[in-house]
């Protein structure tokens, strides 16, 4: 009888796993649970973190905000996983997550090999050095020798190793995976050096104990391009989640923002109009209400407002826009036309 | 004889069929996972097979017991990653039986602060979750310890720092291998000594002291080795330069915080299996021993361990395959252990499937052998009944 018993569960067990891998288009099944599960990073601060209110902020969580904005038409659908960054292409090919926005950078065996989609960058980075002011390095170049705190599993593991093997020098990796711990122990002098994405470097230091003690070297060693992902297989949900980032890009070339957004409604501009779904079109031919991107402007704002709120001059990170300007800026943030 | 018993009616038959049916199924349902999983990921497009292996890996470890650099391919970082889980397990096994043992007797104390103390130290550390504990010992190392220009310096040729401990050891001579040839002859001839001992005994009564013989050995014929080769006594010291100590031998905070954690935890298992064992030798056997006049030693060498040891080895067992398994926890902590290699791996390639089978494997075959290891021991110990 136990037999029986265990075989029954072992059949059901597997059915259930089964037809899990079978739901169905990706969109019709976020439709259904009524939210997004995304994929986060948990612990870089002005990215994915939850304030200490526990309330998540950063451009990426905006990123998944403005796409549960432009399917349900209320920004705050969503339901957040942070995840490491060797769990995060897991997570989402074995559907645990419906959309990754986790500062994962485009790569070509990414694309391919992991059976992932990324659409449009969110934010253009490069790999950087940080080193305790007191060492008196100048340049990455001096660092022969050196502990190099990293993450594991990461382009940035790679990018040093490289770094390190094209300039003949030595390093002494330590690798741990959660980013918290990883600071902690870069922070207690475990490390000379920290490497990670510049951005993410800024943010680690915002939160560190003494934040003036640190310097972020100049040499930017690798092109960085991070951008949400979503799986194969659903190329519907691939293009909304695809133009809820052009559409923060578009608004801000268009000059709309979530403070003038009902204004911009009374507009006499045929651009702006088909943007906002007053002349309608857009919104029917992803599948989605014709006001998605007037809801994504107005609970979630354009990119230079979201940039600016989470890692722009003004707050802890202090970034300047530099890539990530509007093209007309000098920057690489360039929107299709909206038609 | 009845002729036609229907086969359904013949029990010995129906087992047969009921066992077919069980391998049937069991067999159905694994092709069904397999084709599925495999159309899964067709669909998805996601890479399949081990073909990745013999690509470069582009990535360093931290720590290697060979040579290894990023230009090598997956399959040696793979070698690498398994080496290191060898490394701390075995050094782990040894200690924690070592610590386990002498925890677990002092428990049976009859001083009462050594039996509470052992009693205490059980209870904690039993109790505390292994994770928690890796975190503690990490975060002691890293945040006790000074920086590398800073490093502590008790007496020449060591240093304690954030980057682990570094101390001098001989610089490379000849004469080390041939002392190391010397000490595996003896440890040999000690073992063939002793059999011959033991059989003198049986045969004419007579005890002969094999064991001290070959300890003696074990320590003299190396150090004449050594004088015979000119008592080489250069010095491989470390020395800071740069940003680290070159020379010498580094061991890691990683390892070290690894290594204490777990024989910290497994050996306070290990105590309690080792009281146990010991508890469960009669009293009247011990007084008896007494009663014919063997000398305490000697009846815990020929009357409570050999009985002991039949009841404290399987479980034993079980507490060796835990540290091996629980050093996968490795990764919390920085430790270049196989599964921490083997994420970054299948993080690298995106393939999971063929990564987690890989350490399902290399932990299978660490289980295994440990496990027939200690299962011909146990054969080997198990009561021989005449």
């Amino acid at each position: 009888m136990k037999l029986a018993k265990s075989l029954v569960l072992f059949l059901a067990v597997s059915l259930m796993a089964v037809s899990f891998a079978y739901a169905g288009k990706d969109l019709d099944a976020v439709k259904a649970k009524g939210f997004i599960q995304v994929g986060v990073n948990g612990g870089v601060f002005g990215f994915g973190m939850p304030d200490e209110k526990g309330v998540w902020k950063g451009l990426d969580v905006d990123t998944a905000r403005a796409v549960s904005a432009a399917i349900f038409g209320d920004a705050d659908k969503v339901k957040y996983t942070p995840l490491t960054a060797q769990q995060r292409f897991t997570a989402l090919q074995s559907g645990e997550i419906d959309l990754l926005t986790r500062n994962a950078t485009r790569t070509l065996s990414r694309e391919t090999q992991l059976g992932l989609n990324f659409v449009t960058v969110n934010y253009y980075d490069g790999q950087g050095f940080m080193v305790p002011k007191a060492l008196g390095v100048k340049s990455a170049k001096e660092l022969d020798g050196a502990t190099v705190c990293v993450l594991p599993g990461t382009t940035t593991e790679q990018n040093a190793a490289d770094f390190f093997r094209s300039n003949n020098m030595k390093m002494n990796p330590v690798v741990i995976e959660s980013t918290s711990e990883l600071a902690k122990t870069f922070f207690a002098g475990r490390c000379d050096v920290l490497t990670s994405d510049a951005s993410q470097l800024a943010g680690t230091r915002a939160v560190a104990p003494n934040p003036k003690d640190y310097i972020i070297l100049p040499e930017i060693i690798s092109k960085e391009p991070l951008a949400p992902a979503v799986r194969h297989g659903d190329d519907q949900f691939r293009d909304i989640v695809d133009f809820s980032v052009l559409a923060m890009i578009n608004a801000e070339e268009l000059g709309i923002t979530s403070a003038n957004v009902d204004e911009m409604l009374k507009s006499t501009n045929p651009v702006v109009q088909r943007f906002l779904g007053v002349i309608p079109g857009n919104g029917e031919a992803l599948g989605l209400d014709e006001k998605w991107a007037y809801n994504i402007v107005k609970q979630v704002g354009n990119y230079g407002e979201v940039f600016e709120r989470n890692v722009g001059v003004n707050t802890k990170l202090g970034i300047e826009r530099g890539l990530n300007a509007l093209w007309t800026n000098g920057g690489l943030m360039y929107s299709p036309p909206f038609k | 004889m009845p002729s036609a018993v229907p086969f359904w009616r013949d029990e010995a038959k129906r087992a047969i069929v009921f066992q077919l049916a069980a391998i049937a199924i069991v067999f159905g349902i694994s092709y069904y996972l397999f084709s599925n999983t495999q159309a899964n990921l067709q669909r998805q497009s996601i890479a399949t097979g081990f073909g990745f292996l013999d690509k470069e890996a582009s990535f360093e470890i931290g720590e290697s017991l060979i040579e290894y650099s990023a230009a090598d391919s997956y399959t040696r970082a793979l070698l690498v990653g398994a080496l290191n889980t060898v490394k701390v397990s075995f050094i782990g096994i040894v200690f924690t039986l070592i610590l386990g043992t002498v925890i677990g007797i002092s428990r049976l104390s009859k001083n009462w602060l050594v039996s509470k103390l052992a009693a205490a130290y059980i209870e904690v550390m039993q109790n505390i979750p292994v994770l928690l504990q890796l975190f503690f010992w990490y975060a002691i190392f890293y945040e006790a310890f000074p920086a590398p220009r800073q490093a502590l310096n008790p007496f020449t040729g060591l240093f304690l720092c954030n980057r682990g401990m570094i101390f001098a050891v001989p610089a490379a001579h000849p004469a080390h291998s041939a002392m190391g040839w010397t000490l595996l002859a003896v440890l040999v001839g000690g073992w063939v000594l002793n059999r011959w001992g033991k059989k003198r005994q049986a045969a004419t009564g007579k005890p002969f002291p094999a064991l001290r013989i070959t300890i003696a050995a074990a320590i003299v014929l190396p150090a004449v080795v050594w004088l015979l080769y000119g008592a080489p006594t250069a010095m491989d010291i470390p020395a800071l330069r740069g940003f680290n100590f070159k020379g010498g031998v580094t061991v890691s905070p990683e390892f070290s915080a690894l290594l204490l954690g777990l024989v910290i935890y497994t050996s306070a298992f290990v105590a309690e299996i080792v009281r146990a064992g010991i508890q469960s030798v009669g009293k009247g056997q011990i007084e008896a021993a007494m009663a014919i006049g063997l000398r305490p030693a000697k009846v815990l060498q020929l009357v409570v361990l050999p009985q002991a040891l039949r009841v404290i080895i399987p479980p034993l067992t079980s507490q060796m395959l835990n540290l091996t398994k629980n050093s996968s926890l490795a990764i919390a902590i920085g430790y270049a252990d196989f599964v921490a290699v083997t994420n970054t791996i299948i993080n690298q390639t995106g393939q999971a499937i063929e990564g987690v089978a890989l350490i399902m494997l290399v932990f299978l075959v660490f289980s295994l052998s440990t496990s027939l290891f200690m299962n011909w021991y146990n054969k080997k110990m198990a009561l021989v009944e005449r």
